[in-house]
């Protein structure tokens, strides 16, 4: 282990070593540009190709022989009511559950970062649902929330009158929302919670001398500190939001008259029906949202000067 | 050696708390006893839903639809599961959720090390690009890949099978991210000495390094073989016979299907689905744990 070494230079015979070195590097590299060609870059192109065309479930031993149709599929798509709405229920979904996901998150966190004992305990608990499987969970949920379910009845006890959650247009979608979050904040404390131990306790101790309350510590002090840990948080909830299909399709089939089909899950039904040309231009659409938030973070995450 | 690299690793997350929050903060602020007792609340409402699973999963399809609903199970019986594992095909799907995730986990493990090495510690034209292409990558969501991966599995004539289901997910990005910010936190020094002594390239990764990685292997492995075990998209679009179904596919086809009233059977079945992940996270948390410190990502 103490071999000398004399930093990043190498001894004589050295572009012999580079040679062999990329040799080994691309051997070892081969198995997963072969794999992210095939089922990755290919498909993506594909994917946008396919956009462009009519393509079926018929034509699909042979691609090719399909008609081009240019930015139809898309012209229609923006000017049709189901698509348009279930965008409507996407943005929705990532608009309240960005937030209450982020705030449950951080209270948690903010929290176990004040107790001395039990910590690791809370963590590993507040976690754990995020280990389970969203159809599992969505299923257990959906009998929670029922009519005359276990929600309603603690409801009861406490003098509420129910709802039907998961049938009133009104309520499904802020359902599955809160499900969401439910399932995925744990995530959040465990990074939030390593956010706040880089807070130097000197700053804290300073604002404290200054005579800042905890509250003004923390709107001050500690959440400016915690900026870009909260904004990966929220570019990555919302990635994963974009894209919710499962609790729906599991929950409420899409219903109440859609006001809970999301893109993907529009874009699964048209791939069912057989319309991959067009579930396709609906897959690019929302790929595209997901590249834009990405976008969002790298920029925002630049460090500043 | 290889455990004190994962103290390192694992520190920014795990234990950094009772150093920096702990004995300094109580000499000013006692914690008060109400955070502990919201703390609770909290935590019986994360799990609440789960204990009411397995509860529920034990109880006479009578007493499941009992309004109100009863809490502890007045009648004990394994019917539920009776059902699930004779009448329906459970095995099948249990076999099949094993073989998937199992193949996927190795994969990503064999691969995203390979790749993960080369990305840390080999100097050659085209690295940078290469590491771009893996967070690249990083950010394809599943749903805009499935129409032409589909398309293509076909034509490999694997749809309807475990390859077809495997082969996409294969090797993942997160994998390879992760092994190589492992990889980079250990010292050179060994490379060195084993080229001196002759070692070839390819030798190296397998001889010298590999034994060094088994906690950035097993976090690798846990964490693919979970995501793999909960997927559902792909493998609902790729099974088109049940004998092909994975467990979340099952779950989610009889909940929606014929099943779709029996409510006993169907939390009995998100008991299975869910109680083994469950047990394998309380026993191997520390490598979550790792997993989220090194790379920031679910």
């Amino acid at each position: 282990m103490a071999v000398l070494t004399t930093g990043r230079r190498r001894p004589a015979g050295g572009s012999s070593l580079a040679r062999r070195q990329a040799v080994a590097a691309w051997v070892l590299a081969a198995p997963f540009l072969v794999l992210f060609l095939t089922f990755t870059l290919g498909p993506v192109l594909a994917s946008l190709g396919m956009s462009f065309t009519d393509m079926q479930s018929t034509d699909v031993r042979s691609p090719l022989a399909v008609e081009f149709v240019g930015f139809e599929q898309y012209a229609d798509l923006l000017s049709n009511e189901l698509f348009r709405q279930v965008a409507w229920n996407t943005a929705w979904y990532v608009l309240l559950g960005v937030p209450l996901t982020m705030a449950m998150g951080l209270a948690a966190a903010v929290a176990l970062n004040s107790i001395t004992r039990l910590r690791g305990f809370f963590r590993t608990g507040y976690y754990l649902p995020l280990v389970t499987s969203i159809v599992a969970v969505a299923v257990v949920w959906r009998f929670l929330l029922r009519d005359d379910g276990v929600l309603n009845t603690l409801l009861g006890y406490v003098g509420i009158g129910g709802w039907d959650w998961l049938n009133e247009t009104s309520t499904a979608l802020p359902s599955l929302v809160v499900m969401a979050a439910w399932r995925n904040f744990g995530a959040l404390t465990v990074i939030f919670l390593a956010g706040l131990q880089t807070v130097p306790a000197a700053v804290k101790e300073a604002a404290e001398v200054d005579g800042a309350g905890r509250w003004r510590q923390f709107r001050h002090v500690t959440l400016p500190l915690l900026r870009p840990t909260l904004l990966f948080a929220a570019v990555i909830t919302g990635i994963g939001y974009l894209q919710f299909f499962e609790e729906a399709y599991v929950m409420t089939q899409g219903g109440p008259l859609d006001t809970t089909r999301s893109v993907t899950y529009l874009t699964y039904d048209q791939f069912s029906f057989g319309n991959y040309g067009y579930a396709s231009a609906m897959s690019y659409l929302l790929f595209l949202a997901v590249v834009a938030l990405t976008a969002v973070q790298f920029r925002a995450l630049r460090p500043k000067d | 050696m290889s455990a004190v690299r994962m103290a390192e690793v694992a520190q920014p997350v795990d234990d950094v708390s009772s150093a920096s929050g702990g004995g300094r903060e109580s000499t000013r602020h006692t914690t008060p006893r109400w955070l502990y007792v919201v703390l609770t609340l909290g935590l019986v409402v994360v799990l609440g839903p789960f204990v009411w699973m397995a509860l529920s999963s034990v109880k006479p399809e009578a007493e499941v639809r009992e309004v109100p609903p009863t809490w502890l199970p007045r009648d004990v019986t394994w019917d539920n599961y009776d059902t699930l594992f004779t009448d329906l095909n459970m095995p099948t799907f249990f076999f099949n959720s094993v073989v998937v995730a199992t193949a996927v986990a190795l994969g990503n493990v064999v691969f995203g090390a390979m790749l993960g090495y080369a990305l840390a510690k080999l100097r050659f034209r085209g690295r940078r690009v290469l590491f771009g292409l893996v967070l690249v990558t990083l950010m394809v969501p599943g749903v805009a890949t499935f129409i032409p991966q589909f398309v293509l599995v076909t034509n490999l004539g694997l749809a309807n099978t475990l390859p077809g289901m495997i082969l996409p997910y294969l090797v993942q990005p997160f994998g390879v991210f992760l092994m190589r910010q492992y990889m980079l936190s250990l010292p050179d020094d060994l490379i060195d000495a084993a080229r001196v002594d002759g070692a070839g390239e390819l030798r190296i990764f397998a001889s010298v390094m590999l034994p060094l990685c088994g906690p950035a292997m097993a976090t690798v492995g846990i964490l693919t073989f979970l995501a793999s075990w909960n997927n559902f998209l792909w493998p609902l679009v790729i099974a088109q016979s049940d004998d092909k179904w994975t467990l979340p596919v099952a779950l989610a086809l009889y909940s929606t299907g014929e099943h779709s009233t029996d409510y006993g059977l169907l939390l009995a079945g998100s008991v299975v689905v869910v109680l083994p992940v469950i047990l394998v996270f309380l026993v191997l948390q520390r490598y979550f744990v790792q997993g989220i410190a090194m790379t920031g990502i679910k």
